[in-house]
């Protein structure tokens, strides 16, 4: 079994009138099935409202399933007893970088998560010097999170979760936010946790750009999973995602337009060197 | 604007003051705030203006920022000048038209516009060298005994440390809604009492709607980093007196035998 | 009918040890009925630059003339020209605070102090424009969506009849949907209501689509300001200053360094296609 692993997951929001009467029924996860391997990094994309974020705090024990089961590690989410195991485990990160931060200094911010877990000090130290050194954040851990850029911030924000020692780490659009630097720059250092610390990821994101590098790309749309493979895979099928609200990078299309005009070129191209290697191939 | 007040914001510097366990820096405050009404002798102010001096020095906050930080209270310094000046019974010094002004209102008036300079100086000092997160802290430390009659000592030094980490963000907010708002021809200086109070609507819905979210956000957070009260929390910078400490203790004991002294002498 | 910056220069808390040099020497004019996108990095001074049009801020340094009048005349009505010149912030959505819809667009109109017919008349066309039906002007404004909360913030600012219409990354935290709509939006007011936009963005690709003259800032100077196929063909400076060009913008130059016969100008995908089909059909790859 894998880290996550969900079984005919379904989570209905009730919408009541102020006498409490049930007024509606939003099923904003409907039967979902998923299982995420250890190490993996895998990449959902949806448009706003088709239940990603829902899905996403199912993981993390926020919310728990209407019906259906959720494990993580093997540990099921519906259960009180496991909460904060899976919380240790799942860590997750959100997309206000403001709204995260709890401290007014950076270490002290990272170091919530281990003092929470009741961590003795000493250790408490060397996983803060540790995340901060592994987000690259280590020579600012002195400063006020107020003066970060929200590049910076979400990257304070990812190392208070690594400060946990978690399996696996969570992120709800957590670039939403952000300027293109400070999207890159937290990207990055997603790819180079899911490399070197071998921590599992999974990247809730509406930006086509940031999935090319997954492991594996799911696809959402009316709370339902849609489309699931390799990002060549999902790539390759462009009018597909527009149907879903959702759209490629320009060099993707670009490539996806040539092939529609006769160019003898592949589908799913997801780079520029790739699309300008293949024409000059031809 | 409102972010230039500097009154009560921490000043990075490495000083012994710095150092010291904000439980001394706090308990040492209220000393001197105390003593400052204990004991009214010109002997007493001397020495209180002494010992103040040299904690600004030990400090290495620059005496300009310091006075910058008087600025928003010198309307209440004036205020509180102004009405003991006038309005103290005694010896009449001089006069104008119907204004008298006594030899005791000169000197009341000037102990408290003293008092008061030393009572904010002091207690903005505590804040200038202290990291709001250490004061959370040494208060939480420090009223730890009072966890036993029921006080949630934990939760409320969470809800400073949380409210002061907030309070920048929902500053810069209002400015920015401010601005929106003023780009709407929304205008908040004209007008009367009412006129002003009613402008005051557009800004202070969306403030509250998104301080709600923002605590709702956080409340979230904090709960996927397993915060589930002070029970079982470990600390990362723990609480424990060193002999500078000590020291300091010993230092607010020698300051108050002093003002006892010069209370004798006098 | 035109903005005119005269060597606009601005400090932030002058005389103090967070003093910053937001703005440098801007000379800029802007013509009636562009649509001008701006970029620059987050601290480029942008921000800083649009909040001077509508004087919301005060120049250090320098004149801004609005129709050939000076906006710092102490005659001048600036409420006039907040109403002239609209503004619309970043995440404009957090500005809403009535308790529905169709009394928060009048918010606007209603400070301009018309009469209460016009101020309904324009809360209405505004509604229209951006796409809010009429069934739903009595909703609370918070029980919408994003997108459409964001439209509604942008009607806010439409009932002032503005003339020239500022828009601060109008898309940020949007879905692509939402991002597509936002853009069709602005791009058909400019079109059909001839309301010269400005557009602060950080997405080359949207900029390439839809403006027509393109500013970029750095270190609150003016770095380029030309039509935004010319600005690309500067990509390595811009990249240097932390931006880039969009995306077959790097593909057109890549094929040339590789010694292939191409036009590197396009920068929209529409235009890249036409180019590279030329080419093959030249290069013999595809029948004519």
């Amino acid at each position: 079994m894998g880290i996550i692993k969900a079984k005919d997951l379904i989570f209905e929001y009730i919408r009541r009138d102020e006498e409490g009467n049930v007024e509606g029924i939003n099923r904003a996860v409907n039967n979902v099935n998923l299982d995420i391997e250890k190490g993996q990094f895998v990449a959902i994309l949806g448009h706003n409202g088709s239940g990603k974020s829902t899905l996403a705090k199912h993981i993390n024990a926020i919310l728990s399933p209407t019906e259906g089961t959720l494990w993580v590690d093997g540990m099921d989410t519906g259960k009180e007893e496991n909460l904060w195991n899976i919380r240790q485990t799942a860590g997750m990160v959100f997309q206000n970088p403001d709204n995260q931060i709890i401290a007014n200094v950076v270490e002290e911010d990272v170091g919530f998560g281990p003092e929470n877990l009741g961590v003795p000090t000493e250790e408490i130290w060397e996983r803060v010097e540790n995340s901060l050194k592994a987000v690259g954040m280590y020579e600012y851990r002195t400063h006020s999170p107020n003066k970060l850029s929200g590049g910076q911030k979400q990257r304070v924000a990812i190392a208070g979760i690594m400060a946990m020692k978690p399996e696996c780490i969570v992120l709800d659009e957590p670039t939403a936010m952000l300027d293109p630097n400070g999207r890159k720059e937290v990207i990055k250092t997603i790819r180079e946790l899911n490399q070197t610390e071998k921590v599992t990821v999974l990247l809730i994101t509406h930006y086509m750009e940031e999935v090319i590098d997954a492991d594996k790309v799911i696809v959402m749309d009316k709370g339902k999973i849609v489309m699931q493979g390799a990002p060549r895979e999902i790539f390759s099928q462009v009018d597909e995602l527009k149907k879903y609200r959702l759209d490629v990078p320009q060099v993707t299309l670009l490539a996806y337009e040539l092939r529609k005009k006769g160019l003898p070129i592949p589908p799913g191209i997801l780079s520029v060197d790739e699309l300008v290697t293949k024409l000059n191939e031809l | 604007m409102i972010r230039d007040i500097t009154i009560g914001q921490y000043y990075p510097a490495d000083s012994v003051i710095h150092r010291l366990d904000p439980r001394v820096k706090l308990l040492g405050t209220l000393i001197y705030i105390i003593s400052l009404f204990a004991f009214h002798n010109i002997a007493s102010y001397l020495i209180a203006g002494l010992f103040l001096a040299v904690i600004i020095h030990l400090s290495k906050v620059p005496f300009s920022y310091i006075v910058k930080g008087l600025k928003p209270i010198l309307f209440l310094l004036l205020f509180t000048v102004m009405f003991n000046l006038f309005l103290t019974p005694g010896q009449e010094f001089v006069r104008v038209g119907f204004i008298k002004i006594t030899l005791e209102g000169i000197k009341t008036a000037g102990f408290m516009a003293v008092r008061l300079i030393f009572l904010i100086i002091g207690s903005s000092l505590m804040t200038f060298t202290t990291t709001p997160n250490h004061l959370t802290d040494g208060l939480e430390k420090g009223m730890g005994p009072l966890r036993k009659i029921h006080v949630p000592v934990h939760e409320i030094a969470m809800m400073m440390s949380i409210a002061l980490r907030f309070i920048p963000i929902l500053l810069e907010e209002t400015d920015k809604i401010m601005k929106a708002q003023s780009a709407r021809g929304a205008d908040f200086e004209t007008g009367g009492l009412i006129k002003k109070a009613k402008s005051l609507i557009p800004l202070l819905v969306p403030l509250f709607v998104s301080a709600f979210r923002r605590a709702n956000d956080l409340a979230m957070a904090m709960e996927a980093r397993c915060y589930r009260g002070g029970e079982g929390r470990t600390k990362m910078k723990p609480l424990a007196y060193k002999k500078r400490d000590w020291i300091a203790y010993l230092c607010f004991i020698v300051y108050w035998t002093l003002l006892i002294l010069a209370a004798k002498i006098n | 009918m035109s903005i005119i910056l005269d060597h606009v220069n601005y400090i932030y808390s002058q005389g103090t040890a967070y003093e910053k040099h937001a703005l440098q020497d801007i000379n800029l004019k802007i013509e009636d009925g562009e649509f001008i996108g701006l970029i620059g990095h987050t601290g480029s001074g942008k921000s800083t630059l649009i909040q001077h049009l509508n004087g919301l801020m005060k120049a250090t340094e320098g004149c801004i003339y609005y129709n050939g009048q000076d906006i710092y005349d102490s005659d001048y009505n600036l409420k006039e020209l907040r109403s002239k010149v609209g503004l619309v912030f970043q995440y404009p959505e957090h500005q809403l605070f009535e308790t529905s819809i169709i009394k928060d667009v009048k918010f606007g109109p209603s400070n301009l102090g018309l009469p209460a017919l016009e101020v309904d008349l324009r809360a209405y066309e505004a509604l229209k424009q951006v796409g809010i039906g009429e069934d739903m002007i009595d909703l609370s404004p918070f029980e919408l969506s994003g997108g459409q909360k964001r439209r509604v913030a942008i009607a806010g600012v439409l009932a002032m009849k503005p003339e020239v219409l500022i828009l601060d990354e109008p898309t940020a935290g949007l879905d692509p949907k939402g991002r597509d709509e936002i853009l069709n939006l602005v791009s058909s007011l400019h079109k059909e209501n001839k309301i010269t936009v400005i557009l602060v963005s950080h997405s080359m690709e949207d900029v390439a689509n839809y403006v027509e003259r393109l500013i970029v800032m750095d270190h609150g100077k003016i770095m380029f300001d030309n039509e935004p196929k010319k600005v690309f063909t500067h990509y390595k400076a811009l990249e240097q200053i932390g931006l880039a060009a969009p995306q077959v913008t790097y593909v057109m130059n890549r094929l040339k360094e590789c010694g292939q016969s191409v036009n590197t100008e396009p920068t929209t995908v529409d235009e890249a296609c036409e180019e590279i089909i030329r080419w093959a059909k030249k290069k013999g790859i595809l029948l004519t």
